[in-house]
């Protein structure tokens, strides 16, 4: 009985180890083809003037747009939520929505716009375009918790308002910063619809050009090998510059809103940044789409495929939604309830793991099926496997703060009552944790409606969802057609864009595990 | 603009309205340089907005405010925060969190003072009393006093004209706050620093500076010295926030007042029904001996609490509501006893009905 109190029930263990140790398939299978290949071989793959181009084109792609997403994330934040920016609620909303649009999309978009597109600055352009709300979002969230009478100690003290920002409010900011850079940066990493529209070659893009033409080759696995290390290099570095830094507040006086500063004359360049960031980064993929819609007309939405891709779709999300949520319940639990290193250890895999390009976890899942479980292989199982590892950290994020909300005595109250400990557990606790829950399946939904890469290495034969069906078309020159897919994804999306947007005015954290 | 002469604090007409709502209201105010003043009121009477304008966090919408030689707000002139040469304490400190102690204190230091800050930052930690082995910590890694005492040095650090304490103790437990309070009081009169506190303590009020300025309802209700506010309030509300009082009805009738207790006042503008205040030590609670007459009149205890040090009696009076009066020393008074009550000083006379009258203490 102690032993259960102390370490949580047995079955739960197993399944949060279960879950866990799934994650480690893909790190295993890189390890494991390294091994295989042998080291000659290995070094013969990977030295060769086609990967350092591949490793050029992939570093300077994360090394220019990392830092100018969070400039720009940064300076967005501020106008919105420090200025008296015009409209700043109306702009605080709109730079949300471009995490509705998915990459590949948007760059879709920017194609139709500007056909000349190509090479590292057009990548730049998109892919930052598509991801600075990632800095923006928890910067902003920040922004607001941040108590000012921390800025206006600094004023007393002689400082003026703009080394105010720089000394006290950036380095308050870094954490946000750091967290939502990471991101943005594991996504250029693992994007490959969106480079390869513009013929801009990564990893990832080459990874999969590779794996078509030569199903399973040991040059895929290499490349994929690198890609792996790059992600590995991108971690411990933000946690390194992470550091033990945590900037609590300390005080507990109420929070006041910090006061809006005048922008003077200033306010038309600050209006001008934020209407053009919306234009480009919003306006010109609606624009192309409906130019494209319009074009199809009414009979553009007679596609024949177009109904059952979305009903596909949504299945798929549905499914591996709950899937995803049923199976970090008890890793949240346990994180919550009985923390301790293994747990810890158990929680960090699936981070790791879902940090992984999406794409490599594919590899692998496909590689294992078909040596050990080939039955398993083309099936949908295959694919909401690899959805699940791929989104477990947002089902996981989401649960373990509404377990953590829960008043423990609630459940013990309960128990007093005469309920079994299951029973109370389920009658009063899973009530609460109900909206978080559905906060995380929403965002796993998010990212399975959007998913491009792994669906398409992975998917049974037959498989028709809007993200395949979108690349299709894409792929025969017939935007036209795309545009009715990419239209609906989006509107898929808006919902749990909004959702985000909601939740990031009282949760600091919320792009983790994005 | 570092000054180090202190300066003095002139506040002329100021008003201030957040929304249509007015919070302040034509005051006037005036603190000496390096004297100590304490605003007072209770929550929402507009005290934290005062400070604000002084500090240059905000500006008033009518009326000037003076530092030393320089109008810092009024028409046309708003001089922000930064450049007032001001110190400012917030209610928690409002440290800043990435920073350890020893840069906290040196923030405010230019590169040339901050070349010799290792000497300021642990001359300054002594001022305050501080141990140096806290230099290198991190805010949250110190005690709620401590942060309090750290945010002194950091202000104190630039010298400023004016220090300005927004209820820099109240989050601090009861035994560590006056030990704080009496603390930064004795270094700020050691500096010599012209200084403006905030509180809505009454013991707060009364120790820590030589004028109090009391602040209801936006407008000044009385200033002066803590001595003059405690015992001649000019109204009740004054009266009751400053310390425990006991109020009587009472008649006058050609200057002097009368009441149950006899007559308490010689001399009264007031003619008619009155209130008599007294603050409870005034009243002397003394045995019935036989033959003997110290002038006060009788009343039976009908109600005794026991209090540790004190015991407080409620006593039946003869006219009067009954009275509750703090006893010390003799512990032998039994319900039913009757006892001698007197005024040792006279009544703080006011009118009845007034608006501030009723209103009950904070």
């Amino acid at each position: 009985m102690n032993r259960f109190r102390r370490r949580g029930p047995v079955a739960v263990i197993v399944m949060a180890a279960g879950v866990s140790l799934l994650g480690l398939v893909p790190l295993g299978y890189v390890v494991f083809t390294a091994v295989v290949t042998g080291g000659p071989t290995l070094a013969a793959l990977v030295f060769r003037p086609r990967v350092a181009e591949l490793l050029g084109n992939t570093a300077g792609l994360v090394v220019i747009t990392v830092p100018l997403c969070a400039m720009v994330g940064v300076a967005a934040a501020w106008l919105v939520e420090r200025s008296n920016l015009w409209g700043a609620r109306v702009f605080g909303v709109l730079l949300v929505v471009p995490l509705a649009i998915p990459a590949f999309v948007n760059s879709y978009g920017w194609v139709s716009a500007v056909p000349s597109l190509n090479g590292i600055w057009s990548g730049v352009l998109i892919a930052g375009l598509s991801y600075f709300p990632l800095v923006y979002l928890p910067v902003a969230a920040a922004l607001r918790r941040l108590d000012p009478s921390v800025e206006e100690s600094a004023a007393s003290l002689g400082v003026a308002p703009f080394a105010v920002f720089l000394r006290v409010v950036l380095p308050q900011l870094r954490l946000p910063i750091l967290g939502g850079s990471l991101i943005i940066g594991l996504h250029l990493l693992s994007e490959y619809g969106a480079f390869a529209m513009i013929r801009f070659d990564t990893f990832t893009t080459a990874i999969v050009d590779q794996f078509r033409s030569t199903f399973d080759g040991p040059a895929a696995n290499a490349l994929a090998g690198v890609l792996v290390l790059i992600c590995l290099v991108l971690l411990v570095g933000e946690s390194g510059a992470r550091g033990g830094a945590r900037y609590a507040r300390i005080g507990s006086g109420a929070a006041r809103p910090s006061a809006r500063r005048a922008l003077g004359a200033f306010a038309p360049a600050a209006q001008l940044l934020v209407s053009g960031l919306v234009i480009l980064s919003v306006g010109v993929p609606i624009a192309s789409i409906g130019r494209w819609l319009v074009q199809g007309g009414v009979a553009g939405w007679s596609d024949r495929y177009l109904a059952d891709a979305l009903a596909q779709t949504i299945g798929y999300a549905l499914v591996g939604a709950v899937v995803t949520c049923i199976l970090a319940f008890p890793i949240a639990l346990l994180a919550v309830r009985f923390p301790g290193r293994v747990v810890r250890v158990l929680e960090s895999i699936t981070y790791i793991t879902s940090s992984l390009p999406g794409l490599v976890t594919a590899l692998a899942f496909v590689a294992v099926a078909i040596r050990l479980v080939p039955t398993l292989y083309q099936t949908s199982v295959l694919v909401v496997a690899v959805y699940l590892l791929m989104f477990l950290p947002r089902a996981i994020v989401n649960l373990r703060s509404g377990l953590a909300q829960v008043p423990p005595g609630i459940e013990e109250a309960a128990r007093s009552l005469g309920r079994h400990p299951v029973v109370a557990f389920s009658t009063v606790t899973l009530r609460f944790v109900l909206p978080s829950a559905v906060a995380g399946a929403a965002l796993v939904f998010l990212g399975i409606v959007t998913e491009l890469t792994s669906t398409l290495l992975l998917a049974p034969n037959g498989t028709r969802t809007l993200a395949i069906q979108f690349w299709s078309r894409v792929n025969e020159i017939d935007y036209v057609g795309a545009a009715p897919y990419a239209a609906l994804m989006i509107l898929l999306s808006l919902p749990v864009t909004y959702l985000l947007f909601a939740r990031s005015r009282t949760d600091r954290k919320v792009v983790n595990g994005l | 603009m570092r000054r180090t002469e202190p300066g003095d604090v002139e506040l002329r007409a100021i008003g201030k309205s957040y929304g249509g709502t007015p919070v302040l209201d034509s005051i006037d105010l005036t603190v000496p340089a390096g004297s100590k003043t304490v605003i007072v009121g209770s929550s929402g009477s507009g005290k934290t907005t005062l400070l604000r304008l002084l500090s240059g966090f905000d500006f008033p919408d009518a009326g000037t405010i003076r530092i030393g030689k320089d109008t810092v707000a009024g028409p046309g002139v708003a001089i922000p925060a930064h450049r007032r040469g001001i110190g400012h304490v917030s209610q928690d400190g409002a440290l800043f969190p990435h920073l350890t102690v020893r840069d906290n204190v040196a923030f405010g230091l230019d590169r040339h003072q901050r070349s010799e800050r290792m000497t300021t930052v642990s001359e300054l930690l002594e001022l305050v009393s501080l141990d140096a082995g806290l230099a290198d910590r991190r805010p949250d890694e110190l005690s709620g006093g401590q942060q309090q005492r750290v945010a002194l040095a950091r202000a104190m650090a630039r010298k400023p004209r004016v220090m300005l304490l927004d209820e820099p103790f109240s989050s601090l437990d009861t035994g560590l706050r006056s030990a704080t309070r009496d603390l930064v009081s004795e270094a700020l009169s050691a500096a010599g620093i012209t200084t403006v506190l905030v509180t809505h303590d009454r013991a707060e009020a009364l120790t820590f500076g030589d004028q109090v300025a009391m602040l209801r309802d936006g407008r000044l209700a009385q200033v002066g010295t803590p001595t003059a506010m405690y015992s001649m309030p000019t109204d009740l509300a004054t009266a009751r926030f400053l310390g425990d009082v006991i109020v009587i009805e009472a008649l006058a009738s050609g200057g002097r007042v009368e009441c149950a207790l006899g007559i308490v006042a010689q001399s009264t503008s007031l003619d008619g029904p009155c209130l008599a205040m007294f603050r409870p030590e005034q009243l002397r609670v003394g045995r019935l001996t036989a033959g003997a007459d110290d002038g006060g009149c009788i009343a039976r205890i009908i109600g005794l609490e026991y209090q540790g040090a004190t015991r407080l009696l409620t006593l039946d009076v003869p006219g009067s509501v009954p009275l509750e009066v703090p006893v010390t020393g003799d512990t032998r008074y039994l319900v039913g006893d009757r006892v001698s009550l007197r005024p040792t000083t006279e009544a703080v006379i006011f009118p009845t009905g007034r608006a501030g009258a009723s209103s009950p203490t904070p």
